[in-house]
């Protein structure tokens, strides 16, 4: 039997704010095999988002474990988690918060190779300008973009960008929020059609968090509902899409917006 | 306008600079001989704006001031500036209990008046250029500590900073590639702004005898120097205090302008 890439038990977090407290997760469980495409859909405030934090060890759980790739990550300190830090990348939603105006684009996509964390579990030697060059083709972004601020470039090119410094280390998962939901609708295609591309090109496994679900339907084989800090509903796309189980499954799909045709 | 605004900061702040630099090397007369039989001479020829009650020409003795005023600027506002900087993003990034401390420590300090501070250095060490430096550099960190707190703050709460954090980067990589420089144009212009601060401070301290020394001139004591004549010689003290008021309003205007200058994502708008 394979390891899971990620398993997770039970995991809670609350927020406290001010004097009242946030159940953001609820003792959720969940397994996540490599090569799998993972959507997470719900309405805002359902969690969706912690959880995602949690899984990039980016927020600590209030009780829960974590494991990757079989280590447990709970409660491993920063200077332990290189290997999650190299292996696990981010895309955030909007790129005009996401990308430093104060860096070229070179040096935000090089960013993760030049942490000390990352770098150990790396090959030695990794050519930053080759690399560079590399996921700026990948992303279909001109050669010389790496010269250039991020203000010069159009929100469909910045999410570009986004991605190019996602690819930089070679990560093994792509973890992306809500990643078109702050770009025009004209490019929102573009960007998940390189999405879907760039994954299937490279084997990755990807984590995609949306309240759009034709988004989730378009990029990913599995579903996950969440709702109230929970995952209420779980199983491949189709299949969730076609026999919805849980009541609330079925509210979010009858939302979608559809052309009614007269007559 | 923005521009006008800008472009004026910058002509009176060279406007001192050059003749703070001209000082250094020569002066129409000499700054310091008292000339007797010239005393209170009006503007004119060869002492353009005139001498004083010593018989020294009152232009070589502005020159004079403006070199001690720009040091004084320079030296304070970095001593205040290097100190309060990494301070502000300490607290900033840390937050919790390091954040409380050094904060409540700088509004300790903010709460102690500089005059004071200042003439507590004059009565132990003598009143000078040095001590005048140190009271309003110490006096103007916590000015520079809130500034840097407050933009690191913003700083950090960005997506780019989670970015940075989720692959590894380091709290010093952190600080040194996201935190500083989005930041920097907020410490310009707090620096901008602290000079004009200390420009009037070195004034007021020196008019009460509490920096620089005579016969050392500078502008405050020369307005001092002045009151004595106020009404013989009113333009004696129309002549510093237009120095002040010039030197504090390029410095203030630079600050503005250079708000705007400096900020990428505003240049993209004409």
């Amino acid at each position: 039997m394979t390891e899971p890439l990620y398993r997770a038990e039970q995991l809670t977090r609350r927020y406290r704010n001010g004097g009242t407290e946030v159940l953001a997760l609820d003792h959720v469980d969940l397994t996540i095999e490599p090569g799998r495409r993972l959507g997470i859909v719900g309405e805002s405030g359902s969690g969706k988002s912690t959880l995602v934090r949690l899984l990039a060890g980016l927020d600590r759980p209030t009780s829960g474990r974590i494991w990757f790739e079989g280590t447990e990550i709970t409660d491993l300190p920063e200077r332990r988690l290189g290997f999650l830090r190299a292996a696990v990348q981010m895309v955030f939603q909007d790129p005009r918060s996401s990308l430093n105006p104060r860096m070229r684009v070179g040096d935000i996509i090089t960013e993760p190779l030049r942490s000390r964390l990352v770098r150990r579990q790396l090959p030695d030697g990794i050519d930053h300008a080759r690399r560079l060059a590399e996921v700026l083709d990948a992303v279909d972004l001109p050669t010389d973009s790496g010269g250039r601020y991020p203000h010069e470039f159009s929100g469909g090119q910045r999410q570009r960008i986004a991605i190019a410094r996602a690819l930089a280390p070679k990560p093994e998962i792509l973890i992306a929020d809500e990643p078109v939901s702050a770009l025009d609708v004209s490019v929102r295609a573009q960007v998940l059609n390189l999405l879907t591309d760039l994954v299937a090109a490279q084997g990755l496994t990807l984590i995609v968090v949306s309240h759009d679900l034709m988004v989730v339907r378009h990029l990913c084989d599995q579903l996950a509902v969440m709702r109230q800090g929970r995952i209420i509903e779980q199983g491949d796309t189709e299949t969730v899409y076609s026999r919805p189980g849980a009541e609330y499954t079925r509210a979010l799909l009858a939302a979608i917006p559809r052309i009614r045709t007269a007559g | 306008m923005k521009r006008a605004q800008l472009i004026t900061g910058l002509v009176l702040v060279a406007a001192v600079l050059v003749t703070a630099v001209v000082a250094v090397f020569w002066t129409p007369f000499d700054p310091l001989r008292v000339v007797a039989g010239q005393r209170l001479l009006a503007p004119g020829w060869p002492h353009v704006l005139g001498t004083d009650g010593f018989g020294i020409d009152i232009a070589s003795r502005l020159m004079v001031g403006a070199r001690t005023i720009l040091l004084v600027g320079i030296i304070s506002v970095g001593v205040a500036a290097v100190v309060g900087v990494p301070l502000g993003m300490l607290a900033g990034q840390a937050g919790g209990w390091v954040d409380e401390v050094v904060m409540r420590v700088s509004d300790v300090v903010y709460a102690f008046p500089a005059l004071l501070l200042a003439m507590l250095l004059a009565a132990i060490y003598g009143g000078s250029t040095v001590t005048a430096m140190v009271a309003i550099g110490v006096a103007s960190i916590p000015a520079f500590a809130r500034v840097a707190r407050a933009g690191a703050l913003q700083v950090m709460a960005s997506d780019f900073v989670l970015a940075a954090k989720s692959s590894g980067t380091s709290r010093w990589g952190v600080a040194r590639r996201h935190v500083l420089p989005n930041i920097a144009p907020l410490i310009g212009v707090q620096a901008s702004v602290g000079f004009a601060m200390a420009i009037l401070a070195e004034a007021a301290l020196s008019y009460l005898g509490l920096a620089t020394p005579r016969p050392n001139p500078t502008w405050g004591n020369m307005l001092r120097d002045a009151q004595n004549f106020l009404f013989v010689a009113p333009l004696q003290a129309l002549w510093p205090g237009l120095a002040i008021a010039l030197a504090v309003l390029g410095f203030n205007l630079l600050g503005d302008g250079l708000r705007d200058y400096l900020d990428p994502r505003l240049r993209e708008v004409p």
